[in-house]
C-alpha cells in the first residue's frame, strides 16, 4: 500500500513536470548569452506550450500559462499581458489543432507550429510598434524564430522519449 | 459544405470556449483578461500598475534563485575560458600596464587642468550619490536588452541614474521598484544617448542595435569616422556626466552601414554595477 502511494507521489510530481518547466523557462535566464553566439536564440516557452498543449492538453493549465506570461513580461520587460496573450493564443491554436486532427504526424505539428509562432511574433511586433512604440529588430525576431522552429524537433523527441521511458501520461 | 462549417464552428468552440480538468476560465475568457490587461497597463491604470509592482517584487527575487544553477554553469565556463587564455592575456597585459603607467603621468595633469578650467565655466559636475548593486538577472531577451538590480527607490535610486560598471557606461535606470530596478542597456533598440568621438570631437548619437554593439548615428559625414577612436558621453542635453568612457569603433564599414561601436564593459558578464547621479558642485 505505502509503494502503490509513494508510485502515485512520483507519478503526480512527473505529470506537473511541464508547469515547473514552464515557469523555470520564464524566470530562468535560459538564453545562453554568454556563449556570445551573434545569431542564436530560442523561445522554449512557445515550445513547451505547444508540445503539451497538442499532445497533453491536461499538464498545463490555461490558468498556469496565463501567469507564467505575466512572469515573462515582467522579467523581459514587455508590457504586462503580452505574453499572456501571445501564449494563450498558442494554446489556442493548439488547442483547435488537436480538435481536428485524427492522425497525428510530426511534421504537420511542426509546420502548424513554425506558422503559429510567425503569426503571433507578427502579432507582438505590430503590438510593440504600433501601440507601445518599441522598436524590436527584425533579425532577431528572424532569428528566434528560426531556432525555435529548428528546436521543436529536438525537443518533441526529448519530450517523447521522457513519457515513453518514465510513462508520464 | 454546411458540415464543413458546422465542424469548424464545433473545433473553435471546443478549444475557445470548453473549460479543461480543473479550470476556473476558458482559452477565451483568459484571452480576453490578457486584452484587458493590456490595454488597461497601456493607459496606466492604477490597480494594473499595482498588481505590476507586487509581481515584479515577487518575480525579481524568484528569477535570481531560479537562475542559480545556469549561473554557476555559467561562471564556470566562463573560468574554464579565462584560464585557457590565460597565457595570451597576461603577456597582453603586461605589455598595457607599461603603456598605462607611462600615460597615467600625463593624465594626471591633465585630469586636474580640466577640472580647474570646468570650475571657472561652471560646467562642473559633482558625483552626489553612488550605490552599488548586485545584478538579479541579466536575461538578454532578442528583443530588449536590460538587467535587474537589486537596488530601488528604498535605496535612494532615481529614474534616469547612470550605471556603470567600474569606469565604463552600462546604461541607465528605467523603472525603479521599492526594491529592486531595471537598467536599460546601451545596447539596447531603444537606447540613444549623446557622445562624442575623441580625438576628432565629433559630436553624435549612439544608439544601440539589440545586438552586443552599438551605432554612430547622426553624423554628418561617415568618413571622418575611423578607427581607433574612443566614444564617451558628451554631456550634451545634461542626462550624463561628460567624459564617461562608452566604447570604441572597432570596424569601419562600406559607406552604406553604420559605424559598429564595441563597448568597453562586456555586459553579459555583469555582476555588480554602480549606480550614480550627479549634481553641479555647490561653491
Amino acid at each position: 500500500m505505502a509503494k502503490l502511494n509513494e508510485k502515485n507521489i512520483i507519478k503526480k510530481i512527473l505529470t506537473q513536470i511541464p508547469i515547473i518547466l514552464l515557469f523555470i523557462s520564464v524566470l530562468n535566464n535560459f538564453d545562453f548569452n554568454y556563449l556570445n553566439l551573434k545569431y542564436f536564440s530560442f523561445n522554449f516557452s512557445y515550445i513547451l506550450i505547444f508540445y503539451f498543449s497538442l499532445k497533453r492538453n491536461s499538464s498545463l493549465g490555461y490558468s498556469f500559462i496565463f501567469i507564467a506570461g505575466l512572469f515573462n513580461d515582467v522579467v523581459n520587460g514587455t508590457p504586462i499581458g503580452m505574453s499572456s496573450l501571445i501564449f494563450l493564443l498558442l494554446c489556442g491554436v493548439a488547442a483547435y489543432l488537436r480538435a481536428i486532427t485524427l492522425r497525428k504526424s510530426l511534421i504537420k505539428d511542426w509546420i502548424s507550429f513554425v506558422l503559429t509562432i510567425l503569426m503571433i511574433n507578427s502579432l507582438s511586433f505590430v503590438i510593440f510598434n504600433l501601440f507601445f512604440n518599441y522598436e524590436v529588430s527584425y533579425i532577431s525576431q528572424m532569428v528566434n524564430v528560426v531556432f525555435t522552429s529548428l528546436l521543436y524537433f529536438i525537443f518533441s523527441f526529448l519530450f517523447n522519449f521522457i513519457e515513453g521511458n518514465f510513462n508520464v501520461r | 459544405m454546411e458540415t464543413s462549417r458546422d465542424d469548424f464552428v464545433i473545433a473553435i468552440r471546443s478549444s475557445f470556449l470548453n473549460k479543461g480538468t480543473q479550470q476556473r476560465f476558458s482559452l477565451l475568457g483568459l484571452i480576453i483578461f490578457s486584452i484587458l490587461f493590456l490595454i488597461l497597463g497601456g493607459i496606466n491604470f492604477k490597480p494594473i500598475n499595482y498588481l505590476k509592482i507586487a509581481i515584479k517584487e515577487i518575480v525579481y527575487r524568484s528569477t535570481f534563485i531560479v537562475s542559480t544553477p545556469e549561473n554557476f554553469i555559467k561562471e564556470s565556463y566562463l573560468k574554464v575560458q579565462t584560464h585557457l587564455n590565460l597565457y595570451n592575456i597576461n603577456k597582453k597585459n603586461e605589455l598595457e600596464v607599461a603603456n598605462l603607467r607611462a600615460k597615467d603621468l600625463l593624465n594626471e595633469f591633465i585630469v586636474l587642468e580640466n577640472k580647474r578650467l570646468k570650475k571657472i565655466v561652471d560646467d562642473y559636475l559633482v558625483e552626489s550619490e553612488s550605490t552599488f548593486a548586485k545584478v538579479l538577472s541579466d536575461k538578454n531577451s532578442p528583443f530588449f536588452k536590460s538587467i535587474i538590480v537589486n537596488k530601488g527607490s528604498k535605496h535612494g535610486i532615481n529614474l534616469g541614474s547612470i550605471v556603470m560598471d567600474n569606469e565604463y557606461l552600462v546604461g541607465k535606470i528605467v523603472e525603479v521598484n521599492f526594491t529592486s530596478s531595471r537598467v536599460l542597456l546601451l545596447s539596447d533598440l531603444n537606447s540613444k544617448i549623446p557622445v562624442i568621438l575623441e580625438p576628432i570631437g565629433l559630436l553624435s548619437i549612439l544608439s544601440g542595435t539589440g545586438e552586443d554593439y552599438g551605432t554612430i548615428q547622426y553624423n554628418k559625414n561617415e568618413s571622418i569616422v575611423e578607427s581607433d577612436v574612443i566614444i564617451y558621453t558628451s554631456g550634451i542635453g545634461d542626462l550624463f556626466k561628460a567624459g564617461i568612457p562608452v566604447g570604441k569603433i572597432t570596424i569601419n564599414n562600406s559607406e552604406n552601414e553604420d559605424q559598429k561601436i564595441e563597448f568597453f564593459s562586456d555586459f553579459a558578464q555583469l555582476k555588480f554595477v554602480k549606480i550614480l547621479s550627479f549634481k553641479k558642485e555647490e561653491n
